[in-house]
């Protein structure tokens, strides 16, 4: 099938979803560089940002070559509604629990979403989401090991464990927020749509929480933040984006 | 031609773990010389996120300009995805010696028993676990040999 323009267009703002959620992941996760309550949670967080931000810079640079401005500057020179973030991401990483509740929902969704994105017609694509595949399986796996011991480690670390999937889960539903042109991409075999990814996230990490001991509140019940995908955000990301940029504004032409 | 340029890029070490060629590694994927004293190398990331991949590129740049090349393009690409399958033999051996223990052969699906059931570099035991999957650099995961109590890193399997 030919792509038309539309079918370019709905490739871009699925790039830049995916870039924008792993660059903004990537950035809080670092924060618990030199504050992990543990040396291997410290190494583990800077890892797993690390893979994010690499991972982020491969997809602006499937945007650079459909026409965007360099990774860089599109990295660096947009203002938070410009940002196509879900607000889960954009979020301070506040108490370890919160933290540690959206690694999981996140990168159960990005695992799959790769999965689904591997078969994808375009093949720069796919060829990026069968190495990004192969990464996150041990984002997920340590995931998995903290949500299960976290749950068993008494009556504190279980209730602030459910108290933060309690609070989290319909920000974590705000990453499914339908794009402008899913039928198109579904269409074209570029992506599967975000409905099927959220269907099989949650019969991912519903069990898998159930099975650890927790109660996981109902879809039907919970409002979804969406707005991240249209460039609303909330109060947080603002202050991030002039952190983060705060040397490269200071002299953006400068030569590293 | 592109032999010779094998050769070359046998000599360019992993800027992290000096013991093992980036041939060796797995990530030269593409090697090209449409003419004399013209190369075309392709590399591939062992991680996405790895920062030593911007050196490898300089260092085979520069391992070419020295010996005689004048027309040199070096590109990463994600065209043939690294796994730890793609390290050689020789490689794995590398690895050993510099006190990593080598990633099994895996079949594409890596599950945490298999972490868990890495043989110790120095002893060779497998009364060892995994204290953490992730470690000094993005390659590596943590253990502990139980039965020579020594702590070790292992390169970690990827699919």
């Amino acid at each position: 099938m030919e792509f038309t323009e539309k079918h370019v267009e709905g490739l871009k703002e699925l790039l830049y979803k995916m870039a924008d959620d792993l660059l903004i992941i990537g950035h809080r996760n670092s924060e618990w560089t030199g504050l992990g309550p543990m040396l291997e949670e410290d190494i583990a967080f800077s890892s797993m940002a690390q893979d994010k931000v690499g991972q982020s810079l491969a997809l602006f640079e499937l945007l650079h070559e459909l026409g965007e401005s360099d990774p860089d500057t599109v990295a660096f020179t947009r203002n938070d509604n410009q940002f196509h973030c879900s607000q889960l991401v954009e979020l301070p990483i506040g108490e370890y629990d919160f933290s540690m509740v959206r690694h999981f929902f996140f990168d159960h969704a990005e695992a799959i979403r790769f999965e689904m994105l591997a078969d994808s017609v375009f093949e720069p694509l796919s060829m990026v989401a069968r190495k990004f595949k192969g990464e996150i399986k041990y984002h997920t796996m340590h995931a998995d090991i903290f949500m299960k011991k976290l749950a068993a480690g008494g009556e504190e670390s279980f209730s602030r464990m459910q108290n933060s999937i309690n609070e989290t889960f319909g920000l974590a539903l705000g990453m499914f927020e339908p794009g402008n042109f899913e039928a198109k991409l579904i269409e074209a075999g570029i992506f599967g749509g975000e409905a099927e990814l959220q269907q099989r996230w949650l019969d991912k990490v519903v069990p898998l929480l159930e099975s650890f001991g927790y109660v996981v509140p109902k879809v039907e019940n919970t409002e979804a933040a969406f707005g991240g995908r249209h460039g609303v955000h909330t109060p947080h990301l603002q202050p991030l984006l002039d952190e983060m940029t705060e040397v490269f504004s200071i002299d953006p032409g400068a030569d590293w | 031609m592109p032999n010779a340029i094998k050769a070359l890029l046998e000599t360019v070490m992993d800027p992290e773990i000096p013991t093992i060629s980036i041939v060796d590694l797995g990530i030269v994927t593409g090697i090209e010389s449409p003419e004399p004293g013209h190369a075309i190398i392709e590399l591939t990331p062992t991680f996405s996120g790895c920062p030593a991949l911007r050196i490898m590129e300089q260092m085979v740049h520069d391992k070419l300009a020295e010996s005689g090349y004048t027309q040199i393009e070096v590109k990463t690409t994600f065209n043939k995805q690294w796994n730890t399958n793609m390290i050689t033999e020789k490689g794995l051996i590398a690895l050993k010696q510099h006190g990593l223990a080598p990633p099994p052969k895996h079949d594409g699906y890596i599950e945490l028993d298999v972490l868990s059931d890495t043989p110790c570099p120095y002893c060779n035991s497998r009364n060892t676990e995994m204290q953490t999957p992730f470690g000094p650099t993005l390659c590596r995961s943590m253990h502990y040999c139980k039965n020579c109590l020594n702590a070790f890193e292992a390169f970690k399997p990827v699919s």
